[in-house]
């Protein structure tokens, strides 16, 4: 069974996400909506990661490392200034959406275990990555025609 | 001089007590008999009186009540009786003044006017239309505001348009449309002429509105009087009449709301039928107030738990109810989500649409409402919906433009994002008109210094000299209430025509040919290649914005100059299905909550995310309205060591804004001539500060150094006044927002004026530090102590 591997992926991934989420808000603490929302999202992702903590030791994590790469690949040094907000938005999504397709992944397995604790886990997490989710797309939207096309 | 009434004394006059129709009390204030006097309404707060303007041989010499007016039945306010003394005042700008070579020198109309065509040309060929903002008032009228909107997002193509309506009443349109699907007040204020229980939530409306509070006074006075719940962190003149006052601490209104809300839920004390039949959202809204019992509301936000069921109690139990939020809930954490609460009140015990219940999320300026209406704030037209394209299809219809050149991509830029691009160098011209941010806006050191910047055009309209004029490159003198004539639409959507009474003073233009030139100096031009703006009078605007309202929530369609120069003012809508205006909206339970009639599709409430029209397609309410949940979340400055006090700020009775009328009038800059800190006796006695005493208040963003008034607030919070800038006292430091904080309502984006961490010592120890320092008198460094 590799449903510990998926579990390690998401773990892992949520632990990125308290972490970069924390980053953008410090790179751009002088854009006051993003520095609150931020560390409001930061600590979503914080208490994910407590939540799984019963089910990574029931299903024992197989260590990913695979999430740290991404992360790494995406937030290689702090940027400030509106381009870099984007850029830094844009990379926030693309690993919320690693975190909701670990959530889809991992829910099809909890049906097919018939756990029902961890497919409303599965469920209610998936719900408040998709809230993360939501607000960068409307910042990022607010944000890229006055940073693409205005903007020096 | 004729005087009715001294309402500098006895703000709220004599008592009428009533039952039924609200008796009428002519208040009346003259310098000499007019000539003439000419209808119009009050623009002191956002209760909207009917006042009549008082004209001897071309000059105002007073004002009284209409007795006609269903608003006010003749009443007054200390505000309304003195303020237009300032349309006469010596200090009135009269010809335009454009900076050259750092200092602001006259210039005629053509000079200034060709100056902001040219730059506005050359940064929109260098920069596009991106790189223009717009930030105007709640002080203008709607024919100005709807021609500022057109020439906004139908000529020029910005995104960047909002006015000062994001300071004190965007979350009132933000709660209306999250709740009912679009704005609009849904009661009528005849409500408090029968409503069993009174709720007022951070709104001290025995100052802000004072004729408002006449009317309850007297339904207290009479027989049959309601029950009056005051939720305040004050002792305040409307906490001091209430029948249970809950003192909470700064920044729970959720807890407090959600407890509220619980108990009633609990005790069963809630309409199913009408919950079912015309709500979504009951169940999420049932768990999550379910958390907030007494004790917890009572630990969290420091009610006794028994004054929270004598509230709950009363709202539970009560037929009618009529409740009202305003800055205490607006200006504070989580400010859409509470007042979202107050609507939800209403809701679960179905108290709507009918006489005796209204909800008024209130409005802080005149002609607030038209700001939103009118597109003037950044919304589209007529309560649009910027993310539906059949919208802003309409608009371009109706405009004759191409629907590309309509900014429609993205959410309109609010205030506190367009400052932020200015600062940031994207926006390279900013148009203010009748306001004054460098003394309303939050963070002041950093407001100045964007408005300082080298590569930020600023203009300027406005009718003195402020804090902010000081730092524009154009300053245009504007024409103000009572020369120039136009409509506007007060808290419970009554419509009011003001007629032009005198002429302006020197070359003072009004704000509307100040918009109408500038669109036909830039040819603006519709697709047929006719002008853009196709209107030169205010009614002409007037027939225009008519039919921009045609089939939208507030629809004017049914009035005209003609009709609102008849009596009273008329609510809207007012169309031919109800020719005499509509009191009650939502009669039947239906809201405009449908898809298509929408204003928006909603936004999540703890983070501000857009629901995409897929999503509220989904879930399509179809006319039923959302009971929207939200659990507690802290202030995000709190006081800690550094700086243990909370600082709150707030209005007067006797001033409006930053006092560029009020503080013209002697009385009213007598009865209230400076800002003051206000401290709790326990927190004077701690820091040794007696009544009087100059205290230095510092914040991590800025000092002030004030007066201390000791009493009648809760310890460990001190309430400083924002009206008072530097324009007529330059030597001291006393905007209370030199402290306030960079940040806002992430649904409404109102920043959040209510709360501060701020620390307190008595000024003197500083003036003597700093005067042994640098070996001079303690009176020579209170001078230098400029902000």
């Amino acid at each position: 069974m590799h449903l510990g591997n998926y579990l390690g992926l998401v773990h892992s991934s949520e632990q990125q996400l308290v972490d970069a989420f924390k980053q953008v808000a410090e790179h751009h603490g002088d854009e006051p909506d993003i520095y609150q929302t931020c560390m409001l999202l930061s600590s979503w992702s914080q208490e994910h990661v407590k939540a799984l903590k019963p089910f990574v030791d029931r299903y024992s994590e197989e260590k990913n490392d695979e999430p740290e790469r991404l992360s790494q690949s995406l937030f290689e040094e702090p940027r400030s200034g509106s381009l870099a907000l984007l850029r830094d938005l844009h990379d926030l999504w693309l690993i919320t959406n690693e975190v909701h397709l670990c959530w889809v992944v991992i829910l099809q397995a909890a049906r097919a275990l018939r756990d029902v604790e961890l497919e409303n886990l599965c469920q209610r997490l998936d719900n408040q990555t998709h809230r993360q989710q939501a607000w960068l797309l409307t910042r990022i939207k607010q944000a890229a025609p006055q940073t693409l096309v205005v903007a020096a | 001089m004729h005087e009715t009434r001294d309402s500098i004394a006895e703000i709220w006059g004599e008592r009428t007590p009533y039952v039924g129709e609200w008796p009428i009390r002519v208040d009346e204030r003259t310098l000499e008999e007019p000539d003439q006097w000419v209808q119009s309404a009050c623009v002191l707060c956002s209760n909207g009186c009917g006042m009549d303007i008082g004209v001897k041989d071309g000059v105002i010499v007073g004002v009284r009540g209409r007795a006609i007016d269903p608003v006010n039945h003749g009443r007054l306010g200390p505000k309304g009786l003195h303020a237009w003394i300032a349309n006469r005042s010596q200090e009135r700008l009269t010809q335009p003044l454009i900076r050259r070579n750092g200092r602001l020198e006259v210039a005629s109309w053509d000079e200034a006017m060709n100056l902001i065509v040219q730059r506005s040309q050359e940064i929109c060929a260098r920069y596009t239309s991106g790189a223009i903002g717009f930030y105007t008032s709640g002080q203008l009228f709607l024919e100005e505001y709807y021609t500022l909107g057109v020439i906004g997002k139908a000529g020029l193509g910005t995104p960047h348009m909002d006015g000062n309506t994001r300071l004190c009443t965007a979350t009132s349109a933000a709660a209306l449309k999250s709740t009912f699907g679009s704005d609009g007040q849904p009661g009528a204020y005849t409500d408090l002429d029968t409503t069993d229980a009174i709720l007022h939530v951070g709104h001290n409306t025995a100052s802000q509105h004072t004729v408002l509070w006449m009317r309850i006074l007297d339904r207290r006075r009479g027989p049959n009087s309601p029950k009056l719940i005051v939720i305040d962190p004050r002792e305040t003149a409307t906490a001091k009449e209430a029948d249970v006052h809950l003192a909470l601490k700064i920044g729970t209104n959720i807890p407090v709301l959600n407890g509220l809300l619980n108990l009633i839920i609990e005790a069963g004390q809630i309409d199913r039928n009408y919950i079912e039949a015309h709500t979504v959202g009951f169940e999420v809204l049932k768990n999550t107030v379910s958390h907030w019992t007494p004790e917890r509301v009572e630990q969290v936000a420091n009610v006794p738990a028994a004054k929270l069921r004598a509230a709950a109690e009363i709202l539970g139990t009560a037929n009618t109810l009529v409740s009202t939020a305003l800055q205490g809930v607006y200006q504070s954490m989580q400010a859409t989500a509470a007042a979202c609460q107050v609507n939800n009140l209403h809701l679960i015990r179905g108290l709507i649409g009918r006489p005796g219940c209204g909800i008024y999320q209130m409005n802080g300026q005149p002609t607030a409402q038209n700001t939103r209406e009118c597109g003037a704030d950044g919304d589209l037209p007529a309560f649009r919906n910027w993310d539906n394209p059949e919208h802003v299809a309409e608009l371009a219809k109706l405009w004759n433009v191409d629907v590309n050149i309509i900014p429609h991509w993205s959410p309109p830029t609010h205030a506190m994002q367009i400052f932020r691009y200015c600062e940031q160098g994207s926006i390279k011209l900013l148009w203010i008109s009748a306001t004054n941010p460098a003394v309303s806006m939050p963070e002041l050191t950093r407001i100045r210094q964007i408005l300082q910047k080298d590569d930020l055009f600023v203009v300027i309209q406005d009718a003195f000299m402020t804090e902010t004029t000081e730092l524009a490159d154009v300053v245009l003198p504007a024409a103000i209430w009572g020369e120039k004539t136009g409509c506007y639409t007060n808290v419970d959507r009554t419509v009011h025509i003001s007629h032009k009474a005198i002429e302006p003073p020197g070359g003072a233009r009004s704000d509307f040919d100040i918009f109408v030139d500038y669109a036909r100096r830039m040819d603006f031009r519709a697709k047929d290649d006719a002008p853009l703006i196709k209107w030169n009078t205010p009614e002409q605007a007037f027939e225009a914005w008519k039919e921009c309202t045609r089939g939208r929530p507030c629809d004017y369609t049914g009035l005209s100059y003609e009709k609102l120069s008849r009596g009273g003012g008329i609510q809207w809508p007012c169309n031919e299905q109800f020719p005499d205006g509509t009191p009650h909206l939502y009669p039947d339970g239906q809201f405009n909550t449908s898809y298509d009639y929408c204003e928006t599709y909603g936004h999540d409430l703890d983070t501000g995310a857009a629901t995409t029209p897929e999503e509220y397609r989904a879930n399509a309410p179809k006319g039923k309205a959302f009971l929207r949940a939200a659990d507690y979340l802290p202030p995000h400055e709190q006081p800690d060591q550094e700086y243990p006090l909370w600082l709150t700020t707030g209005r007067l009775v006797y001033h409006f804004h930053t006092r560029t009328k009020t503080g013209r009038s002697p009385a009213l800059h007598e009865a209230a001539p400076d800002a003051f800190v206000q401290i709790s006796v326990q927190d004077a006695k701690q820091y040794g500060i007696t009544e009087g005493e100059m205290v230095e208040v510092i914040s991590r963003r800025g000092r002030v150094v004030e007066k201390a008034i000791v009493g009648e607030i809760e310890p460990g919070v001190v309430f400083i006044p924002f009206h008072y800038g530097y324009w007529d006292k330059p030597e001291r430091s006393r905007a209370a927002n030199e402290l306030t904080i960079t940040e806002w309502d992430p649904v409404s984006k109102q920043p959040h004026f209510k709360y501060a961490a701020v620390r307190i010592r008595k000024a003197a120890l500083v003036i003597n530090q700093i005067a042994d320092a640098i070996g001079q008198d303690a009176d020579t460094v209170t001078t230098v102590l400029k902000p």
